[in-house]
């Protein structure tokens, strides 16, 4: 748990980096190195700060303060451009490559060899397949680069980036939308690259990856360095503990929920083996009426995911659904989740909750009004009374029914999207996230709410970052790991400290 | 929040303002510039002036803007009204020239097979997931093609007495356009207020994610305004063949499609969907009649009409951007930036 004693002269030195966005302190004196001929993981939960120190090492954005060197030497890179002119050279997460340019023009482009302005098209062959032989990559480089899969799409954006002498490798989440094969393939072209000598700076939020491959790792948090790590001697509870801002401990005070009362109670929503490829591994889970079941797990670890197939926004590969006890298959539109009873509350507010737009009223009526079908308009009396009864039970702050929801705060945006999912009464609610981005007072009201839905005997799933709030909420709970369910907690045993030790528990 | 909020319900019910504004300043400089512009007389029982030529005139960009209207506030446009208007008006003049059915059945029919053309357009946006504006460049091409192929390349003249008072004949005094365009935006707008259509149509354009995930059906909604919009351009294809008496199946609606997408913009309704406006979009179709017919009244020739044309435009779009006039308001009231 030490930190590293810091080399001499890193490939890359990032001090005291702050960057503040409209009030908001995205980054707080954050301290990186990057040695040469070394991989170097860099993790950190949703809005940790990683995009934005990436960017501020691409130019994209100005750091407020802070210096940044390369091999020594002070640099104030203006642009991505810039930064590959220095030696820095980033992969971002959406891969921005040109799908239908050839494999070898993604490669070269804007620097294809010429001669008198023409593009000598051969010596760009050349050049491409050399650039790929570095990473051990064999393929047609006259090809359209959509022609092959998202893996070797990846590796070409990688071939790219080495193509301009780069000395620091940055890889933006670059394994997110490969299979295991395809990520093993990756590790090994790392591997080599390291071994030439190359610094590789790696964001990411795959535990086990980080433990496969890097040497050493800085935590982010909340925009502030929690510090750098060398990886084999730090344990990954410690690793997670540093990531959610926790300390392992050995028991915990929290209260304990009641449990038993419902052990007997069938299922209403069950999960059989439901899973798809890229998304959620086969996943098995039961919820129950009157019960909040909580799903932990870090970024990425597929929760998300398990509330879309669930609700029919993805349709799965494989599994089924047993939905009041009769098996069926997966619904295959949220329409059709919605009118068996189910609910889904996305963590996504602004991409997929709100209507920015639109009236409070309109967007808390809207679920509702889809039930109904076109023809059917809820009479606007009803509109306006329904929407004044949520203003007041959820304590939602706005002006009036009418005003847009984007002049709202977001814990009140929130409450109008959970009043929207409550008015049309659904059997099982899937909450993802929803106490996020809110004010602590919100917040609590969210959580009373909470509560007090599966008092009324409705069954909730409780997709949640904060561990407290899991812990203070469920009966039962779910624990994800890397797309995968790895346990399943209940009563006693929902604590912090045990969901942690399942979180950072190593199956091999 | 209170003063945002009052701010953004303002801007709401003010959508109209900025159209109002621009057709009155219009009016008003007809006013002072050509004296004969307001002058209305009563001549065989009907009103004859200029105001009533606009009116009659603009009917039928009025009728497209409709259905423009609720594509544009789904996010999508329809390129291809135009020529849904040759295809409408060429089968109604053919199947009225063999006089096989009565007049009804002809509108009937053409106004189906424009909602049938439309659809296809929405199939297209819908299944095949084709950028709007490309889907329906498609039908813009092929539908004249359509057109040609059922009127023999020929310009079908027709005497129907029905079919030519659609565009010509009189109603309370007025022309029976006029009649035919409140009609239209009556039942449209009935149909917007008084079911959920209005709602979805401006949830899919806020954010179509977030409302396909209230189990608001999106393919459905999207294919109606595709065929409404298509409807729309087969009543105006009938209008403009009743005009002429004839179907022009290759000149017929030419360039009419952007005159739409222009009066459903300077109306208020934003390209990128969400709020529309019905009653702002057939403002914006008079504002560009009477910008047309002011400068036909100039003198100008209809060559060179389309630049002022622009320009009143522009400056009518400009004044409706919010960031627009923010920008303006702020470089008078912040006369230096500081760095």
């Amino acid at each position: 748990m030490t930190a590293m004693p810091s080399d001499p002269s890193p490939l890359l030195e990032m001090r005291n980096i702050s960057k503040g966005f409209r009030g908001v302190q995205a980054l707080d004196e954050v301290q990186l190195s990057v040695r040469s001929g070394s991989i170097h993981a860099l993790m950190g939960e949703n809005g940790a700060g990683k995009s934005t120190l990436i960017k501020v090492l691409n130019g994209i954005y100005a750091p407020d303060s802070g210096s940044i060197r390369v091999a020594g030497r002070a640099i104030h890179p203006q642009s991505p451009r810039d930064a590959e002119a220095q030696g820095i050279s980033t992969v971002f997460q959406e891969i921005n490559l040109i799908p239908t340019l050839s494999v070898a023009d993604n490669i070269l482009l804007e620097r294809q060899p010429r001669r008198w302005g023409w593009i000598r098209q051969s010596e760009c062959y050349r050049r491409a397949k050399v650039a790929l032989q570095r990473i051990g990559l064999s393929i047609d480089v006259r090809q359209p680069l959509n022609h092959y899969s998202l893996a070797v799409q990846q590796l070409v954006a990688i071939a790219r980036a080495l193509d301009v002498d780069a000395k620091l490798l940055v890889l933006d989440e670059p394994t997110s939308s490969l299979d295991e094969r395809e990520v093993a393939s990756l590790f090994r072209v790392l591997e080599e690259l390291k071994a030439q000598g190359l610094g590789i700076l790696w964001v990411t939020h795959f535990l086990d990856q980080v433990y496969a491959i890097s040497d050493t790792l800085t935590v982010l948090r909340n925009g502030r360095g929690v510090g750098e790590f060398s990886t084999q001697s730090f344990p990954r509870a410690c690793l997670v503990g540093a990531m959610l801002g926790r300390e392992i401990q050995e028991s915990s005070s929290t209260t304990l929920p009641s449990v038993g009362a419902h052990e007997t109670r069938a299922p209403i929503l069950e999960l059989r083996g439901i899973g798809k490829t890229g998304m959620l591994r086969s996943m098995d889970l039961q919820l129950h009426p009157g019960e909040v079941h909580g799903l932990a797990g870090l970024l990425g670890s597929g929760r998300t995911e398990t509330a879309h197939l669930t609700f029919g926004v993805a349709r799965p590969d494989t599994g089924t659904l047993c939905w009041q006890g009769k098996e069926r298959s997966p619904f295959s539109s949220p329409r059709e989740a919605m009118q068996h009873g189910l609910a889904f509350c996305s963590e996504d507010r602004k991409a997929e909750g709100i209507l920015p737009h639109l009236s409070v009223r309109e967007n808390l009526i809207l679920a509702m009004q889809a039930n109904r079908g076109p023809l059917r308009l809820m009479p606007r009396q009803e509109q306006d009374a329904l929407a004044a009864h949520y203003i007041q039970a959820l304590k939602i702050k706005t002006p009036s029914a009418e005003t847009p929801i984007q002049n709202l705060s977001g814990g009140n945006q929130q409450k109008v999207l959970l009043a929207r999912w409550l008015a049309i009464q659904p059997k099982v609610i899937l909450l993802d996230e929803p106490t996020r981005g809110i004010d602590v007072g919100a917040k609590s009201e969210v959580e009373k709410l909470i509560r007090s839905l599966r008092d009324q005997g409705m069954a909730v799933l409780l997709i949640s970052s904060d561990l407290e709030e899991i812990v203070r909420t469920c009966e039962r709970l779910s624990v994800m790991r890397d797309r995968k369910k790895i346990a399943q907690l209940h009563g006693p045993e929902v604590q912090v400290a045990s969901i942690l030790r399942a979180m950072s528990h190593h199956d091999e | 929040m209170s003063s945002t909020a009052t701010r953004s319900a303002s801007s709401r019910t003010g959508s109209l303002l900025w159209p109002i504004l621009g057709l009155a300043a219009l009016l008003a400089g007809n006013w002072i510039f050509s004296p004969g512009f307001f002058h209305l007389e009563m001549r065989d029982g009907h009103v004859y002036g200029t105001l009533i030529d606009i009116l009659n005139q603009g009917a039928k960009v009025m009728l497209l803007s409709l259905g423009m209207t609720l594509v544009i506030a789904t996010g999508g446009v329809d390129l291809s009204v135009g020529s849904v208007m040759a295809i409408a008006g060429a089968v109604a003049a053919s199947a009225v020239s063999r006089g096989l059915m009565p007049f009804g059945l002809v509108v009937a029919m053409s106004l189906a097979l424009s909602a049938l053309a439309g659809l296809m357009n929405g199939c297209l946006v819908v299944y095949a997931r084709l950028q709007p504006i490309i889907a329906t460049l498609i039908l813009m091409v092929a539908g004249r093609g359509a057109a040609m192929l059922i009127t023999d390349g020929q310009i079908l003249t027709f005497e129907n007495p029905a079919f030519v008072f659609l565009g010509n004949g009189h109603f309370l005094a007025l022309p029976f356009t006029i009649t035919l365009v409140v009609l239209a935006l009556a039942l449209t707008g009935w149909a917007m207020r008084r079911t959920a259509l209005g709602l979805f149509l401006e949830s899919i354009g806020d954010n179509e994610r977030a409302a396909r995930f209230c189990g608001v059906e999106t393919s459905r909604v999207k294919l109606f305004v595709y065929a409404f919009s298509g409807a729309c351009a087969g009543l105006a294809g009938l209008v403009a063949a009743s005009n002429i008496k004839a179907a022009d199946s290759s000149r017929v609606g030419e360039m009419l499609e952007l005159d739409a997408i222009l009066a459903v913009v300077v109306g208020g309704t934003t390209l990128t969907g969400g709020r529309f406006s019905l009653i702002g979009s057939i403002l914006g179709a008079l504002i560009i009649q009477t910008l047309t017919t002011t400068l036909y009244n100039l003198g100008l020739p209809p060559a060179v009409a389309p630049v002022p044309k622009a320009i009143v435009i522009l400056a009518v779009c400009l004044l409706q951007s919010p960031q627009f006039r923010e920008s303006m308001s702020w470089k008078s009231s912040q006369p230096k930036a500081s760095g």
